[in-house]
């Protein structure tokens, strides 16, 4: 039974300044074996993680592979055992074709060996059922492909564990299936995967075992088709928690923000987005669904004034607000909290405390050229508290919070001002599920209010589940925009790839849309 | 396979621990200044001695170490306040040289019969202005086109100071100087009085610390201009005119180092030279820096600076070494102290000696 360990971890410890971000965590995982790692954000999967690809070495614990004890001095040991990590953000160079991208950084010969390589890669296709042509460029290649690049890569470097970490969460839904495939297949080849998710259908779809943390601690491990969804909620919160969002509907509506035909242009030339209209209503949330980087930033910094509008209207309360300043349409009553990938990058500053964040957005109203803090010092106090914001203080740099308080910070802000239109762009990113359902209850607060809020959103379970009307976007057009209560998440995902409603209600493509 | 040093980034270093990293390496370069000047054959203990005896021996040593100390702490504190933004203004030098020329358009212009308040005042009003343009140059074209300052202010150095060359060779030349390529001396009432013996510039000092302690603290464009520095984009989503910020910042940034050149051509030259700026403007990029861009340990920071370059001047003089020998001395002592700043950032540890990896 030890022999057929791909990996255990005893007892593993570690701790960052004061915070114990691992705390006595044992993990096992077996040969032929999927096994989920899920929790919350900030229970320590991560840094687990990280320990077993040689980034950080444990302070406390052992880990052994394949049933021999080792200690990882960088990350360059695990990989010569046989350990593969998929990192959320993938590490290729776009310029370089997928054979160039996976022999970089190989040891051997300093010229790539074209035909062999190219029958090389070509096997281990083969095998695991993958799908990539070894010439493509990286810059031409959709999320899913540069994924299946990613594991290609691990693979040749002969991996036989492989460590994903949140792997679906810039896919569409049938990336999934096919990704999801690809992870039978590696199985089935007796490879080890671990999956760090805090999807919770995701774990019951794909998983074998999983293994519950809690605040840096290893809860529980259980087999998947064993336990129950709930069941599993509650090891990850800790406590019994509701898990529905509540939609109402809400009649009395009045058209707020219209988008006449606008068009942006990208710093290239090429439309971000293209002909996009559509009109926005108080009391509604108008979700957004699209793969990443279809133009969902684009569209919410050409309503906020950030980038130009190269054609087309918006108009707000029939007042158009092209060429506008952002200060100015600030002070109309638009907020947007755009959470971007690294979640610093637009809204707040990292190293400044949570009270001067929060003056961002009030401190122009100030008069005279002082700056006044007591009034956003009680603002602040109230933020904390009624988000619940862990923080040992409100001196605290943001920086030092973990995701979800940051964000919790950031959006309370945004709502604190009291907006007509909210503009929010993932702002459940990275958070976990308690705080993602407090955000969902803050958004429908505003609905009810009569705000007129867009949400942007990745998971379409939540889309679905949330909003009023959905909007689809792909490559900076829109496909569709659709009630949730009249299609299914699959006709969301076809609009997501390009396809038009009306294709998908003639059914005509069924047969080659569904593989 | 194995790498016995681990280097790993601090989460939070104690206020205590930060101090004793930081007086560790002041002591460590001046153990390795003396075995360098050992080396060299000469007695580290007098040396040092000497240093010390040079820069606060005497009331006059004090003094000149004081007037070295103004120029340095007001320059950094106008590099200060651009790097606040992010913005890499390294052309204090030129600034200071365009204040000079500034402070000295007005000095050789006046009647010698104006009062000397009136003469002073215009001289400095001049002065900052002339800084502030020279520093609006880059800014402007940072803000619209988006250039990069390093370059665009470095190299605005070298114009100004061949400008300033230009004027003591041509123009401005000395009619009474005998064909010297000079400019000519001051009249008394364009020279800055004295203040407890030291000309009145540290009292600007001093002023100046204070008022840039609150501007970047406690007013709104001082806020603004910390944000664009910590996240430019972040100050675009708050509907901040950044352009406007960059140009205001740099217009102070530049206005202080003309002050600086207004001080250095009035009280300590009393006159213009190319080389008025003397490498103040240098030198405070350090400064800046070392006192980790605030206005109060700043004024410290410099203090101890001019206290090494007056020292250093000394020694060549009193014991006859070479320059050289101050030299090593100070950039020991920056190599160290610069150095102390990694340790402080992050930790390095011996690995445990375990099992290997197989």
């Amino acid at each position: 039974m030890h022999q057929n360990l791909a990996i255990e971890m005893k007892n593993i410890s570690k701790t960052f300044g004061e915070i114990k971000a691992n705390d006595n965590v044992s993990l096992e995982v077996r040969h032929g074996e999927i096994h989920a790692l899920l929790g919350e954000n900030g229970a320590g999967k991560t840094t687990l993680m990280n320990m077993l690809s040689g980034i950080y070495t444990p302070d406390e614990g052992t880990i052994a592979i394949n049933g021999e004890e080792v200690r990882f001095s960088s990350p360059k040991d695990p990989i010569q055992l046989g350990i593969g990590m998929i990192h959320q953000h993938f590490k290729l160079i776009d310029v370089m074709t997928a054979k160039e991208n996976i022999v970089i950084g190989q040891k051997g010969s300093f010229f790539t060996k074209g035909k062999a390589l190219s029958k090389e890669i070509k096997e281990l296709s083969d095998k695991y059922g993958l799908d990539i042509d070894p010439d493509k460029k990286v810059y031409e290649m959709s999320v899913g492909e540069k994924q299946t690049l990613e594991i290609i890569k691990v693979l040749y470097r002969g991996a036989k564990i492989l460590i994903m970490d949140e792997p679906t969460a810039v896919l569409t839904p049938q990336e999934i299936k096919k990704l999801f495939n690809i992870i039978r297949n590696m199985k089935e080849q007796g490879c080890a995967v671990v999956i760090i998710t805090h999807k919770l259908n995701e774990v019951m779809e794909i998983s074998d075992r999983v293994t519950v943390l809690r605040k840096g601690k290893s809860i529980e491990t259980h087999n998947t088709k064993d336990v129950k969804v709930s069941e599993l909620i509650e090891l990850v919160v800790g406590k019994k928690v509701d898990l529905s969002i509540s939609k109402d509907k809400i009649e009395e509506k009045k058209e707020l923000l219209v988008m006449d035909d606008v068009t942006v242009l990208d710093p290239e030339g090429k439309n971000a987005l293209e002909d996009v209209s559509f009109g926005l209503s108080t009391h509604e949330i108008l979700g957004v669904a699209g793969v990443a980087n279809s133009g969902q930033k684009e569209l919410c910094e050409s309503i906020a004034g950030l980038i130009k509008v190269n054609k087309g209207r918006i108009f707000f309360d029939d007042q158009n607000i092209v060429g506008k300043t952002p200060r100015e349409i600030i002070k109309l009553g638009i907020r947007m909290g755009f959470i971007p990938e690294d979640r610093l990058g637009m809204g707040l500053v990292a190293s400044m405390d949570i009270v001067h964040n929060i003056i961002l957005k009030d401190y122009q109203n100030q008069p005279g050229i002082v700056l006044r803090r007591g009034p956003c010092i009680e603002k602040a106090k109230r933020i904390v508290k009624e988000l619940d914001i862990q923080t040992p203080g409100i001196t605290t740099p943001v920086k030092k919070l973990s995701g979800g308080n940051i964000q919790k910070v950031l959006l309370g802000r945004e709502i604190d001002s009291a907006p007509r239109v909210l503009i929010t762009a993932y702002p459940v990113r990275g958070l976990d599920i308690g705080a993602s359902y407090k955000i969902y209850d803050l958004l429908n607060e505003q609905k009810k209010k009569g705000v007129a809020v867009i949400f942007v959103g990745e998971d379409l379970d939540v889309l679905m589940d949330l909003c009023d009307r959905i909007m689809v976007l792909c490559h900076g057009k829109v496909t569709g925009i659709v009630d949730p209560g009249k299609v299914s998440k699959d006709d969301i995902g076809l609009l997501m790839t390009g396809h038009t409603m009306e294709e998908i209600k003639s059914g005509k493509k069924e047969g080659e849309l569904n593989d | 396979m194995t790498n016995p040093i681990r280097i790993t980034k601090r989460a939070d270093l104690s206020r205590k621990n930060e101090i004793v990293i930081r007086i560790l390496a002041v002591v460590l370069s001046i153990v390795c200044a003396g075995l360098a000047l050992m080396i060299m054959g000469l007695d580290p203990i007098k040396i040092f001695s000497s240093i010390i005896d040079g820069c606060a021996g005497t009331e006059l040593r004090i003094k000149q170490t004081i007037v070295k100390a103004i120029p340095l702490t007001i320059a950094s504190l106008g590099i200060i306040v651009a790097f606040k933004m992010n913005f890499w203004n390294i052309g204090a030098e030129g600034q200071i040289t365009m204040g000079a020329f500034g402070a000295t358009l007005v000095a050789l212009n006046v009647p010698p019969t104006t009062p000397t308040a009136v003469t002073l005042l215009l001289m400095f009003i001049c002065a900052v202005i002339c800084g502030a343009i020279w520093a609006f140059i880059p800014a402007i074209f940072k803000a619209k086109l988006g250039t990069n300052e390093t370059i665009f202010t470095l190299m605005m150095n070298y114009v100004a100071i061949k400008f300033v060359t230009y004027l003591q060779y041509g123009p401005w030349i000395d009619p009474n100087g005998g064909g010297f390529p000079r400019i000519a001396q001051f009249t008394q009432n364009c020279i800055l009085p004295s203040v407890l013996g030291v000309n009145i510039g540290w009292i600007f000092a001093i002023i100046c610390v204070v008022l840039v302690y609150l501007f970047i603290n406690h007013t709104k464009t001082g806020y603004e201009i910390t944000v664009v520095g910590q996240s430019y984009e972040t100050a675009r989503y708050a509907g901040m005119n950044i352009s406007k910020i960059i140009i205001i910042a740099m217009l102070i940034s530049g206005g202080l180092c003309g002050t600086v050149g207004m001080i250095q051509a009035s009280a300590v030259e009393k006159t213009l030279v190319a080389g008025i700026a003397n490498g103040y403007g240098f030198t405070a990029i350090i400064t800046a820096w070392l006192s980790r861009l605030n206005p109060i340990s700043c004024i410290f920071i410099c203090i101890a600076f001019a206290a090494l370059i007056q020292g250093g001047a000394y020694i060549q003089i009193a014991l006859g070494v070479s320059s050289a020998v101050s030299s090593i001395v100070q950039g020991l002592i920056l190599f160290f102290v610069l150095g102390s700043e990694f340790f402080i950032q992050y930790k390095v540890s011996l690995k445990h000696k375990d099992k290997e990896v197989a």
